[in-house]
């Protein structure tokens, strides 16, 4: 009898144990496609409500009357936000400073003691990143549609974004001639700890390696994508789920991955927002390099670039859809297109009168 | 009630060791004496030994300990030789096949070559395995089943391992070394092919895999069940059918309306266990050779059935007008 117990007190140990590293109940289970396809949502209310208060989003700078003279002709060195007048322009540092620069720096942050100065590096950056978000949101949204983003979608009032990544986190290959890695098989969380290939950013968001490698035709006409690339792909879905906090099925119907009939259409957005992400990293952070300090930069000298969770922060949309950028129209794109300077005469070939 | 459902064996017989049958000549030699065990006797028969090993075991030990050592070794390279590391991370280590530009070649070590001589000592080793049982067999006056159904067990084996990467032209078809990698190229293997789901010799398989727990657990239920009636002494009852296994057919009969024999059970289990590897090799075998996506031919075979939409039709944007792939 004794040993019953013990041997019952050693199992339910053992289960309690096993049962550890899984989440909690309840978990509620929405959804979304046709019944008995698996096309659904898990939530636990639980940690629903934790990443909610972590997604809140600050309070709105008070609009400004939009008169005013322009901020290029009034403070000096204005190369970004040159269309805003004097107060939107102010209220767009205002932002700026709650969202991004340490308290105890403010403004000092970004500005040398003169303000038109690009002493500090991290002007340099402000103002590149500036034209970031003005890019994505007069140019992508074909992904992140009227929504859009803010400096605060990424920063989320810390200098250096949470979620960024170097190139070759983790060790490639072993040195010597055993030991080959291959890139894969490490307990890597860019890929959600699966054993699939960790660095699935350079290639994909860097790079325009063919994420497609599942074949169109019933049979063999010559597809030569091998397994190998598809545990390429397979590691950036891990990503992209990760990243989202969501299954395969919020964009895949899982019978058949490379099928657009059956998909949702999260799958397009999605397929912009990779396109997006390849962009931003080539376009506006890789130029950077040579703007930030060691310091600032990888372990291999690369400067820190975007992926999916770098806006996402687990959530399927960043701030869950807050409507954040909305009461920021300064950083839409151009408020106030330059009145075009008046030339001598219209060109000849227009013919208009 | 209890008292039935006990996991382990309740009569252990205590007798002098057996030594087994008389070898034929240059059949080499038996190791020990034989000894008992109390705890393995729990489980199965009490007697450990003589072990009886030869040239082909002697050889497949060795072939094997190479392998593992290959696999292990490259294994504890990869972590640079922590042992920590080693035991912390080993689920996801592997030693992973030769990239796919290789093709057929012969790479590096470092680049796959450790995995092509670990896959031969394994290969190596198993088939030297089986080779020794068949002899075995042989050496007893017994049938050669068990030697079949390991050799099931083999075709799947080096369907996976050899016999599909040198039909596709490239060792990187192949399945890495290691536990969860194995697991991960499982899942990208049915992705690249289109969800082997659909590929009817993957269902058979899987039919009969279950099948055989399913048959396990009712000829293994129902023995223990009469084993009060004698129903344990299953080759007499084969000839000499006595009240367990009257008993046994007519619990079966009253249930499901038919019963197997004391004899035709096991070759229910040993066809549904030998098949599960045998048609599972096949659908290995055929995909990327014969059949591209599973899920197209499941299509045009009328299989797969089409499901209502549920959502606005979502086109293909690397197919619309400025989508670049």
């Amino acid at each position: 009898m004794n040993s019953l117990r013990s041997t019952a007190r050693l199992g339910s140990l053992a289960l309690l144990l096993i049962l550890g590293a899984c989440e909690r109940p309840p978990v509620a289970v929405e959804q979304h496609g046709y019944r008995g396809v698996a096309i659904e949502e898990n939530q636990n209310p639980r940690t629903l409500a934790a990443l909610k208060r972590a997604n809140a989003v600050p309070d709105v700078v008070p609009v400004v009357p939009g008169d005013g003279p322009r901020a290029a002709d009034t403070y000096q060195n204005v190369k970004v936000l040159s269309d805003l007048t004097v107060p939107e322009f102010t209220r767009v540092m205002l932002a700026i400073t709650k969202w991004v620069a340490p308290p105890e720096q403010s403004c000092g942050y970004c500005h040398a003691g003169d303000m038109a100065s690009d002493e500090l590096y991290t002007k340099k950056v402000a103002r590149q990143m500036l034209q970031m978000v003005r890019d994505i949101n007069s140019k992508w949204q074909n992904h992140v549609g009227a929504t859009g983003v803010t400096c605060y979608t990424c920063h989320r009032g810390q200098p250096v974004p949470a979620k960024l990544w170097y190139t070759d986190a983790m060790p490639n290959r072993a040195v010597g001639i055993a030991g080959d890695r291959a890139g894969q098989n490490a307990p890597a969380a860019s890929v959600a700890l699966a054993s699939l290939p960790n660095d699935p950013f350079t290639p994909f968001l860097l790079g325009s390696r063919d994420i497609r490698i599942e074949s169109g035709t019933a049979l063999p006409t010559g597809d030569r994508h091998s397994i190998k690339e598809a545990e390429w792909t397979y590691g950036f879905m891990m990503h992209i789920s990760d990243a989202l906090g969501v299954n395969c099925t919020y964009c895949h119907n899982s019978r058949q991955f490379k099928d657009w009939d059956q998909s949702t259409p999260a799958r397009a957005k999605a397929w912009y927002g990779i396109r997006m992400t390849r962009e931003l990293n080539l376009k506006f952070l890789e130029p950077l390099t040579a703007t930030f300090p060691a310091s600032r930069k990888g372990p291999h000298g690369d400067v820190g670039k975007v992926d999916c969770a770098t806006c996402h922060q687990g959530v399927y949309k960043p701030l869950f859809g807050a409507q954040m950028a909305a009461s920021y129209p300064e950083l839409q794109g151009v408020l106030h297109p330059a009145v075009a300077p008046a030339t001598t005469a219209p060109a000849a070939t227009s013919g208009s009168p | 009630m209890s008292e039935y459902q006990n996991i382990f064996t309740r009569v252990v017989v205590h007798t002098p060791a057996y030594p087994g049958v008389a070898l034929g000549r240059g059949a080499g030699w038996r190791a020990g004496r034989g000894s008992f065990s109390y705890l393995l006797g729990k489980i199965g028969d009490a007697q450990i030994g003589p072990v009886y090993l030869g040239f082909t075991g002697v050889a497949s030990l060795l072939c094997g300990f190479i392998a593992i050592e290959i696999i292990g070794l490259n294994m504890l390279a990869s972590v640079n030789w922590d042992p920590i590391q080693f035991v912390r991370q080993l689920p996801w280590l592997a030693l992973e096949p030769p990239a796919p530009s290789n093709g057929l070649r012969i790479p590096p070590l470092a680049q796959g070559g450790w995995w092509l001589m670990a896959g031969f000592f394994l290969t190596a080793a198993i088939i030297l395995w089986w080779v020794r049982m068949y002899r075995r067999a042989k050496a007893l006056g017994m049938g050669t089943h068990v030697a079949w159904a390991f050799a099931s067990a083999i075709w799947l084996y080096l369907v996976l391992g050899f016999i599909r990467p040198l039909l596709m032209g490239s060792w990187g078809e192949a399945v890495p070394f290691g536990i969860f990698p194995h697991l991960d190229w499982t899942a990208a293997f049915s992705i690249r092919y289109g969800n082997l789901f659909y590929c009817p010799f993957h269902a058979l398989s899987i039919a009969f895999l279950y099948g055989s727990t399913l048959l396990f657990a009712m000829h293994g239920g129902t023995i223990l069940a009469v084993s009060r009636f004698g129903g344990d002494r299953e080759l007499e009852q084969i000839v000499d059918r006595g009240t367990a296994s009257e008993r046994a057919a007519l619990f079966w009969r009253w249930t499901m309306g038919f019963n197997a024999t004391m004899e035709s059970i096991h070759r229910w289990a040993w066809w549904f266990a030998v098949l599960c590897p045998l048609v599972g090799g096949i659908g290995i075998l055929l995909t990327g050779t014969v059949v591209d996506n599973w899920f197209l031919w499941a299509v045009n075979h009328g299989v797969a059935p089409h499901y209502p939409h549920v959502f606005p039709a979502t086109a293909d944007p690397s197919l619309q007008p400025g989508g670049a792939p």
